[in-house]
Parts: structure tokens; C-alpha cells; sequence
């Protein structure tokens, strides 16, 4: 389709090439996120990450999934299988129970995936037993879903906002509350990773006219 | 063995340590028949961290359509667990994280499904090991 035209709807294709595109940006990234794990957890957030998302576009090129739904729940499934600790886990109940509530449907649209990726955010909340101001990745994920209902620049600097927004923050959940006080003045990495996603879900629509 | 024990899974960041609590539990649970029990510790690689793919191998194999225990040491031990469950088909039909102290439930609930007891009564005998003070 020509950067031109512009639609409302997508299938499975557009975000087999969202994940591949979160792929290239962890694995660009990486360094950066391990290093803000070193700070306050266990400095293996970037390697994890990365890994996961390799087999993830690995798992989608072998057999693309029929629907949208299909594509989030393979990747899904994914993530739990491949990436260790907690990142895992929770990455991968996001993407399933976005997938799930999706269901079956070819062609979905941006309210759609913002619902779809509202459920999954629930999901990781009541996993993790986590709140927004916790210092963790639902600081960047709550924001970037509710500005998903409008656009996906307002998701992408939505999570962005969310993830410096951790920095102050005392972390409350995960590795980094051990820390106590000492958590306060460093980024939280899986806030940062998670603003990576919604980033490369706008250069995504952005590059293929998806509104 | 009867067609019909609780099957366990003793889930640990370390293959050593989860090898080492499923021994000691054998080795505490009396003897006779024990119902199947198996360690699923650290990585494939085996560095220390959660498998599920481990996990669930271990599930399954412990199997014997009575429902399964796993029992957990910490952190995303537990949320790899609760993610299995919550989400996916991988894990056997009437499998249950119990809330219950790692060693100490580990033992509990290898004694009383080996006594035949059904799953309710294995994840309510390890949670009962919370309430055994040490001093």
C-alpha cells in the first residue's frame, strides 16, 4: 500500500511486522536496558529481551498466524517459553490476552487494539499484583494504552512520558523493591521497554499509513 | 503406583535446590509407595532463573490424572507458575500453584498424596506448613 493512502484497519501482516520492529529496537537497545537493570535489579533485562523477541519474529516468519488475534497469542506463548525471570511472564500475559481478546476476527482497528491491549494490561496488573506508581512497566503501559484510544503517536509519547515518569519514583513490586529508597533516581527498565513497544507500533503505522 | 495420586512439582530458581527438596522429601514421606514427585530448577542451560518449559515437562510427567501440585520458591517463579495457569493449555488439566512454604510444603504434600489424599488435601496440607513456628 502507498505511504498515501491511509487506513483504519489491519490483519495479521501488520503486526507480525509491528513485533519484528520491536525486535530491531530491543536489539538496538539492549545495552541501554541492561544497563538500567544493573542499577536496580539483575542486569539481565536487555539479553532477556532480546532473545524473547528473536524467537518471537522466528516463531511468526516460520508460520504466519491467519489473525491479528492469532499473531499475539503465538508471540505470546512465545515470550513465556523462551524469556527467563520475571519479564517473561509478564510480556508474554500481555500479548496472550491481547490475542485472546482479539479472537478470530481478519481485520481489527486501532480502538480494537487498544481494548485488546487494555485486557492485557489488566492481566499483568492482577499477575504481578502491580499498580500504576509502582515503578514498573504499567507506569509506561497504562498511559500508552488510554492514548492509544486516540492515535498512535499519543500511545508512543504516552509510554514515553510513563517511563521517565519512573524515574523519582520508589519501586514498590519485582527486584528493584528490595532496594528500597535506593531505587529512587534511575529509570525503571521494564517502564522503558515497554515504551520501546508502543514506539515501534508508531513507526509501524507510520511507515504504512495506518491511522 | 495407583492411577489416582496428586501428582507434585517442585518449581526453584535452582535445579540444585529443587533436585535437593524433592530427595529430601522422598526421603521424609516414609516408606511404601510415593506418589510421583519432580524437580523443575533453574534454566534449560542451567543457570539459575525459571523454565517453563521445565516447568511444564515435569507437570506432565507427574501426571496421572489426579491433578498436580506445584509448589514454588520465589519472585517470577511464582509469576511463571501463575502465567501458565492463567493463560495457556500447557499445563495439565487440574494442575494448582499452592501457596505453601518451598521445603516444608514440599514434604507436607508429598506425604499426604502419597496417603491418597486428593488435591485439595495435598495444596491444604502445604499451606499448613505456614503455620509451623520455629520458635
Amino acid at each position: 500500500m502507498g505511504s498515501d493512502d491511509v487506513t483504519d484497519t489491519f490483519g495479521a501482516g501488520f503486526l507480525v511486522r509491528w513485533l519484528a520492529a520491536v525486535a530491531e529496537d530491543v536489539d538496538r537497545e539492549a545495552d541501554r536496558l541492561t544497563e538500567l537493570d544493573s542499577a536496580i535489579g539483575d542486569a539481565d533485562h536487555g539479553a532477556n529481551l532480546k532473545r524473547g523477541f528473536a524467537a518471537v519474529t522466528e516463531v511468526l516468519g516460520k508460520e504466519p498466524p491467519p489473525s491479528p488475534g492469532a499473531v499475539l497469542t503465538a508471540a505470546g506463548r512465545q515470550l513465556i517459553s523462551t524469556v527467563g525471570g520475571a519479564s517473561g511472564p509478564l510480556y508474554g500475559t500481555l500479548l496472550r490476552r491481547a490475542g485472546k481478546t482479539l479472537g478470530e476476527d481478519a481485520e481489527v482497528t486501532r480502538e480494537r487494539l487498544a481494548e485488546a491491549l487494555g485486557a492485557g494490561v489488566a492481566a499483568v496488573s492482577q499477575l504481578g499484583g502491580a499498580q500504576v506508581g509502582d515503578k514498573t512497566m504499567l507506569d509506561a503501559l497504562v498511559p500508552a494504552v488510554e492514548g492509544l484510544r486516540s492515535s498512535y503517536e499519543a500511545a508512543r509519547a504516552a509510554a514515553e512520558e510513563g517511563a521517565l515518569a519512573t524515574v523519582p519514583l520508589q519501586a514498590r513490586k519485582g527486584r528493584a523493591s528490595y532496594l528500597g529508597e535506593r531505587s529512587i533516581g534511575h529509570q525503571d527498565p521494564g517502564a522503558t521497554s515497554s515504551a520501546l513497544l508502543f514506539a515501534a507500533l508508531a513507526e509501524t503505522a507510520g511507515a504504512e499509513g495506518v491511522a | 503406583m495407583s492411577a489416582s495420586l496428586v501428582g507434585i512439582v517442585l518449581v526453584s530458581h535452582s535445579a540444585a535446590v529443587a533436585a535437593a527438596v524433592a530427595e529430601l522429601a522422598r526421603g521424609l514421606a516414609g516408606g511404601g509407595d510415593l506418589a510421583p514427585v519432580l524437580p523443575a530448577g533453574g534454566t534449560p542451560d542451567g543457570g539459575l532463573g525459571t523454565s517453563s518449559e521445565l516447568i511444564c515437562e515435569a507437570a506432565k510427567a507427574v501426571d496421572r490424572g489426579a491433578g498436580v501440585a506445584l509448589l514454588v520458591d520465589l519472585g517470577s517463579a511464582v509469576l511463571t507458575v501463575k502465567a501458565l495457569l492463567a493463560e495457556g493449555d500447557e499445563l495439565p488439566e487440574g494442575s494448582r500453584l499452592v501457596d505453601a512454604p518451598f521445603v516444608e510444603g514440599a514434604v507436607a504434600a508429598l506425604v499426604t498424596a502419597s496417603a491418597g489424599g486428593d488435591l485439595d488435601a495435598v495444596a491444604a496440607a502445604a499451606s499448613e506448613a505456614y503455620a509451623y513456628r520455629k520458635e
